[in-house]
């Protein structure tokens, strides 16, 4: 195993990036995600990569997606009101069928908001914050060590499925360090026979585009998206339980939220009450195999988030209403404390939800 | 099976994020699992800042700090805002150079150092933080002072190795306090 | 029989959508004769935008990516640090390139970013028939300049060359017209000249194009050149407004 090292969360993103074999990341500063690019303005130089400061979030997503259609890996990484601007070029991305990774590490909002840790753009990464009918796949690490893998993985699943894939973090996963190892990680290379390389005058010219002025072009350009989709949704969703064996109680957590909830369960637990966690990873596709079972096993649900209440509405969804859910959620940059939780938990189970 | 949760606080400029990740790095190094959180943000300039630093024999759950076992307090605002907070038997550090209250809980263990002017008369402006810490290696059972040279020396950059005899420099005054 | 005159190969044999008397359709053809001659047609890489020439993608036999609104210069940004061995040019009107999209025109320029940009002024938002551009002229009347354009209300229209000749950062800034035999012959000069200064890495090269929208400004293709020549080009005049490597062999 490789040597263990201490590495804030934004930074282990940009690590894990170049070892995935990226080599293009345009960006503009914005806290707090800021050392990601800090960290590619030192780096990619020594490397033979590229980073660039664009004018703008605008600029640099539009810089991305001309980087995609060239070809290469290439990457962005943002906070909340950045990813807003970016959300033009994100439509255009998914439109144009072009792979990307887009990292979001969360503050307050709306608006200018705060610079504090947020969960509050979950409807925007997992519905689509752009326009149109599309989806990204959303990765949301719960560790430093996470920031690293699911980064990887998301150029991997971006490369594949030609989609964004976008890492919905936090300020505090992104400030925070902890130990992290990189592994000699497999870096899978995809063919790509739509990429703008000049048609070397040996083949018909290739077109990245996203207009189809036909309506039913377009119809069927979005059904065949939607099919692709569908294999993402069958096959890449991914999710961890915690002490759900037994459960009676289920906390459905994400990201930074999940460990504060992990205390709770664990103090729950010593109190006497059976209580497990269910922490999707992939917000998009979500997990929803995992929490309908859930939902035949348990009495109810408690969702932990640090926005007013947006996964919850996922959670009764793929629950199916079958049980009761209730939420336990700060905002604004506030975290919920394990003994907030804890309190949600106890509710629960005395059926106060 | 324990977990000891550090908060260190005090104003930017204090070294509060570099002791906090000496504690960090101490106890990795220790092969203890360890989170190291900093405040962020502009408060960071000249305002208050602060550092939650967990060390565990089991993975870390939040990394987030509400009830800190040790208490490292560098300026008066900090110990004001945080000292209840401490956990019954656990520990504050207090720079009483910079500090001239006393804490009234009976239920802690309170240190006093002069980290400040200790630091001064030594010659090692800056290094407060550290004799702090140096005083805390030295009292409080999870930790050992023992590998404190490795530790700063791994994170004391090639180009400022000079730092590395202040820091121990630092540490060792605070050990002998 | 010696064939004198024919499609330039980068043009693809497709009829074009542009309206009668449109000046696109000749702009189009002297981009495509410039890469032709340059020999660059292989890996030529172009960026159509949102406007008129939206569908530039399919009359060039290069390489082509759909823009979004103004981000065209962005795209290719993207487009020329990953691949610098190709050569991309974007194809922009006055809205795109001018009103929405300025701070990417302005700083890719800024950073003297080594690709070609054709800018075509027509002084009209063309697509959405005919609505007020950055580049109308004052007292141009337009859909949404009905009683024409009021500088005291909507202020002034943007010389684009002028204001980008005064950045550090550009190789190459020129207007040319498409009016006349002689203007398209200068225009044809200047664009091949800002293919060639990226094939040999000298940078930012913009040819801003002084055309013409008879349909939106409701004229004969004739009164469309003919209001070119009288109204457009004393508001903007054609000549070189920045190139650097012109003015340093001058000095030496």
């Amino acid at each position: 195993m490789a040597q263990k090292v201490l590495m804030k969360g934004n930074e282990a993103i940009a690590e894990a990036a170049i070892r995935a074999g990226c080599r293009h990341y345009f960006g503009y500063p914005i806290t707090p995600q800021t050392e990601i690019a800090a960290y590619m303005a030192k780096k990619m130089p020594k490397i033979g990569g590229v980073f660039l400061q664009a004018e703008s979030e605008i600029a640099s997503i539009n810089m991305v997606y001309g980087a995609a259609a060239a070809g290469v890996r290439v990457m962005t990484s943002s906070s909340s009101p950045g990813i807003s601007l970016k959300s033009e070029g994100l439509s255009y991305i998914a439109g144009s069928d072009v792979p990307a990774l887009v990292v979001n590490v969360q503050r307050g909002g709306p608006g200018l908001g705060g610079i504090q840790p947020s969960q509050s753009d979950y409807f925007q990464a997992t519905k689509g914050g752009g326009h149109g009918d599309y989806r990204m796949i959303v990765l949301a690490p719960a560790s430093v060590q996470e920031m690293a893998s699911l980064t990887m993985k998301g150029f991997d699943l971006a490369d594949k499925y030609l989609m964004t894939s976008m890492i919905l973090a936090d300020g505090t996963i992104g400030q925070m360090m902890e130990p992290i190892s990189f592994e000699d990680a497999e870096v899978n290379t995809y063919e790509k026979p739509w990429a703008l390389t000049g048609t070397n005058c040996q083949r018909k010219h290739n077109v990245v585009n996203s207009l189809y002025l036909k309506a039913d072009e377009l119809e069927a350009k979005n059904i065949e998206r939607y099919e692709r989709y569908a294999i993402v949704e069958e096959n890449e969703p991914m999710w961890e339980e915690y002490m759900m064996e037994d459960a009676e109680y289920c906390v459905v957590a994400y990201g930074i939220a999940s460990r504060v909830a992990k205390n709770a369960v664990v103090a729950a637990r010593a109190e006497g009450i059976k209580v497990g966690l269910i922490r999707p990873i992939t917000l998009w596709p979500f997990p929803k195999k995992a929490l309908l079972a859930a939902a035949d096993k348990v009495k109810s649900f408690v969702c932990v988030e640090l926005s007013m209440g947006q996964m919850i509405e996922d959670v009764r969804l793929y629950t199916e209403c079958k049980k009761p859910v209730s939420l336990c959620s700060r905002c604004g940059g506030m975290i919920p404390s394990p003994e907030e939780v804890l309190e949600a938990i106890r509710k629960a189970q005395k059926g106060e939800n | 099976m324990k977990t000891t949760q550090i908060l260190i606080a005090g104003f930017g400029g204090q070294g509060i994020l570099f002791a906090g990740k000496f504690l960090a790095y101490k106890g990795l190094m220790e092969d203890k699992q360890v989170s190291w959180l900093p405040s962020y943000g502009p408060e960071m300039r000249g305002g208050t800042a602060n550092c939650n630093v967990i060390l565990s024999d089991t993975p870390v759950g939040s990394p987030i700090i509400t009830t800190p076992d040790v208490l490292i307090a560098m300026n008066l605002p900090s110990l004001q805002k945080y000292v209840d907070t401490v956990a019954p038997g656990g520990q504050i550090y207090v720079d009483s150079a910079l500090i001239d209250v006393k804490v009234e809980r009976t239920d802690v263990e309170v240190f006093y150092i002069p980290a400040t002017q200790m630091a001064k008369d030594n010659e090692i402006p800056s290094l407060a933080n550290m004799i702090i810490v140096g005083h805390l290696l030295q009292n409080q059972p999870e930790l050992d002072f023992a590998g404190a040279k490795e530790t700063v020396e791994h994170l004391v950059p090639p180009k400022k190795a000079g730092l590395i005899e202040l820091n121990m420099k630092a540490l060792n005054l605070g050990k002998d306090f | 029989m010696a064939v004198v005159f024919q499609k330039p190969k980068s043009l693809a044999d497709v009829p074009l959508h542009y309206c009668p008397g449109c000046p696109h359709g000749i702009i189009h053809r002297l981009v495509a004769e410039a890469i032709d001659e340059l020999g660059i047609e292989g890996k030529t890489i172009g960026v159509a935008p949102v406007g008129c020439a939206v569908m530039a993608y399919d009359y060039f036999t290069v390489d082509m990516i759909e823009a979004a609104h103004g981000r065209a210069p962005a795209t290719a940004t993207g487009i020329k640090r990953s691949r610098p061995e190709n050569i991309v040019f974007t194809y922009q009107g006055d809205g795109d390139l001018a009103s929405i999209g300025m701070a990417e025109t302005v700083h890719a320029a800024a950073r003297n970013e080594n690709i070609t940009i054709i800018f075509v002024n027509n002084a009209i938002y063309g697509m959405t028939g005919g609505q007020m551009a950055p580049t109308s002229l004052p007292g141009q009347v337009t859909q949404t300049s009905p009683y024409g354009r009021d500088v005291n209300h909507c202020g002034w229209p943007i010389k684009v060359s002028e204001m980008l000749a005064t950045l550090e950062g550009p190789e190459y800034i020129t207007r040319v017209a498409v009016n006349n035999v002689k203007n398209v012959l200068a225009a044809k000069k200047a664009i091949k000249k800002a293919f060639q200064n990226q094939i040999e890495g000298k940078g930012f090269s913009l040819v801003e194009v002084v055309s013409a929208c008879p349909t939106n400004w409701g004229m004969t293709p004739q009164q469309a050149l003919k209001w070119v020549e009288t109204d457009m080009l004393p508001y903007y005049p054609t000549g070189v407004y920045k190139d650097r490597t012109a003015a340093k062999e001058a000095q030496e």
